[in-house]
């Protein structure tokens, strides 16, 4: 890959709301070709998309519930995993899919309004769909961090405003 | 009047011109600061939590004079993993204070009344302080834009006397940013040995050098036995109000600087020695990651700050750029109380580190890539409001007490 990709994926991981001119003035090149560069990696899917990260439960609007849930699986021929697991990501619910080695095999995180909604969505939905053998529900009961990024951590700056 | 019971030399001896620019800065509200001389990262977790263990496990108490012999032992691997250099943990390496008190006690260590410490320019603040409480005498060498603030060998060898006794180095350069390559010290290197100096060199920001790798002038042929090595922790770990930091240096010069701290200081203080040896044996990755960092930064501030029309070289180590104000008439003084005042931003006035510093002005990149470009925002503002006007500046309210010799 260009080294200009490179070098634009290595500051938009660390923070995505940099802007155009803020990156051209950083790698020195018009804000044109940084724009450019990003569409294509949007394009080849390397940038996937751009998340925010929402404290709900501050908001006191929404008060979701999140589970983690493991579900073995039956592995079909020449596919593997990948049918299933595909199939599993494209319920709206579902906010997680990943491969596990131990255990079991898929690791899924599913969001729902209520307890009962995440439960029926389980029961429902999941459980019944062929190839899955079993399911076990974890709730999360509270999130500490998320995406590298701590709930409620100190970002103050506690430096002086100027020493030598 | 009752009498004063302060040396007369000390009353004399004015404090840091940054300190009274701070003050000022610091009854300021809204201010976006790139004045500070210290990492904006908190320091690595896995680091504190070391230093928190060590606390849980009651390690409470004195070490070694010369600091725990594992950091030593660790000191003396990185040493020669990093720059070739073969250091004795046990008689050639002292924990200190930070760098700072290392500073201090080699030149205390070293200095007759009256022996000159040679000191190219802009540097760090505390050098010519320390070399007059140490009872030397100073002889600053002046460097230039031109030369991208690097020692020229033909200055060094103009400043020497038959007083001469030391040369102190400091690359990556605090305030400039500029580093020096194995070829440029070995041109040093001749002449230090030509007239049998002392080097200390000063290599805190030795971690943050961008562009190559950092020589370690001990490393040069025949420079080990006439140099002490000062380095830390506060910099590349982002470690600064821990303090500690290190000297390596032949023993001799160790043991005497050992004296002086063992007598004054006792020893460094054990949660941040274990939270060092923390830092040594597990802390490389997370210095890559913040260098990285910095690097983004430094191509924003530096392209940022020519952009808007301040000319600055490219700094290739530390995290400051040190661009030129002169264009706008104004002396980096006025210029940094100006800024202040209009627009809120601090930066540091070049003359605070050295009369050739006047006509520059520091602006640090250890700070977050949105305050840099609200800062640059607003710089650019003041800048353009002040083009052309080039009128003489009147007295600074502020007075940057320069170290008269």
């Amino acid at each position: 890959m260009e080294s200009i990709k490179l070098k634009l994926l290595q500051a938009l991981e660390q923070n995505h709301r940099i802007t155009g001119k803020t990156l051209a003035t950083m790698f020195n090149v018009t804000e044109d070709e940084i724009l450019k560069n990003i569409k294509e990696l949007e394009d080849a899917k390397v940038i996937l998309g751009y998340v925010t990260l929402i404290d709900w439960e501050k908001t006191g609007h929404k008060d979701n519930v999140t589970a983690v849930i493991d579900v073995k699986v039956t592995p079909q021929r020449d596919v593997g995993f990948d049918v299933i697991a595909e199939r599993i990501s494209r319920f709206p619910e579902v906010k997680g899919v990943y491969l596990m080695s131990g255990g079991y095999d898929l690791s899924v995180m599913v969001e729902g309004s209520s307890l009962k909604q995440v439960a029926f969505f389980v029961s429902e939905k999941l459980a019944t769909l062929e190839n899955v053998q079993s399911t076990a529900t974890h709730f999360v009961l509270k999130k500490y961090k998320q995406n590298g990024i701590i709930f409620d951590e100190d970002k103050k700056d506690h430096r002086l405003v100027i020493s030598p | 009047m009752s009498r004063s019971f302060v040396k007369k030399s000390l009353a004399e001896l004015p404090s840091s011109g940054i300190r009274r620019f701070f003050d000022l800065a610091s009854t300021m509200r809204g201010v976006i600061s790139l004045g500070v001389g210290e990492p904006d990262f908190a320091t690595p977790w896995h680091i504190r939590e070391a230093g928190v263990y060590s606390l849980e496990k009651g390690y409470t108490n004195y070490t070694a004079n010369c600091g725990l012999a594992e950091l030593r032992r660790e000191i003396s691997r990185y040493l020669r993993q990093n720059f070739q250099l073969d250091y004795d943990y046990d008689r050639e390496i002292l924990v200190t204070v930070g760098a700072s008190e290392a500073i201090d006690l080699a030149l205390r260590s070293v200095l007759e009344a009256g022996d000159e410490v040679i000191i190219p320019e802009p540097c760090f603040v505390s050098y010519k302080p320390c070399t007059v409480m140490a009872g030397g005498a100073f002889k600053t060498v002046s460097t230039r834009e031109a030369d991208h603030f690097k020692l020229k060998p033909q200055d060094l060898a103009r400043a020497v006397t038959d007083r001469s006794k030391v040369l102190l180095l400091s690359y990556p350069n605090n305030p400039t940013g500029t580093i020096m390559t194995t070829s440029e010290l070995l041109q040093l290197a001749r002449i230090v040995e030509q007239h049998d100096l002392l080097v200390i060199a000063d290599e805190i920001y030795s971690e943050l050098t961008y562009e190559g790798e950092h020589v370690s002038f001990a490393s040069l042929p025949g420079m080990k036995e006439r140099t002490v090595l000062i380095n830390g922790f506060s910099k590349s770990f982002a470690m600064t109000g821990w303090r500690i930091g290190y000297a390596a240096a032949p023993g001799e010069i160790i043991a005497a600087m050992t004296k002086i701290h063992q007598y004054t200081i006792m020893c460094a203080p054990i949660a941040g020695q274990m939270a060092a040896v923390e830092a040594l044996k597990n802390g490389t990755g997370e210095i890559e990651k913040m260098k990285a960092e910095y690097s983004r930064r430094r191509g924003l501030i530096v392209n940022g700050l020519r952009q808007i029309g301040l000319p600055c070289f490219e700094p290739r180590g530390a995290f400051y750029a040190f661009p030129s104000i002169k264009e706008t008439g104004m002396s980096s003084r006025e210029f940094c109380e100006k800024l202040l005042q209009e627009e809120k931003v601090a930066v540091v006035p070049g003359d605070a580190f050295g009369r050739c510093g006047e006509g520059y002005i520091r602006c640090s990149y250890a700070s977050s890539v949105e305050q840099i470009s609200e800062a640059l925002e607003r710089m650019g503002k003041f800048v353009q409001r002040h083009a052309g006007k080039g009128a003489k500046a009147p007295t600074s309210t502020i007075p940057f007490a320069e170290i008269a010799r």
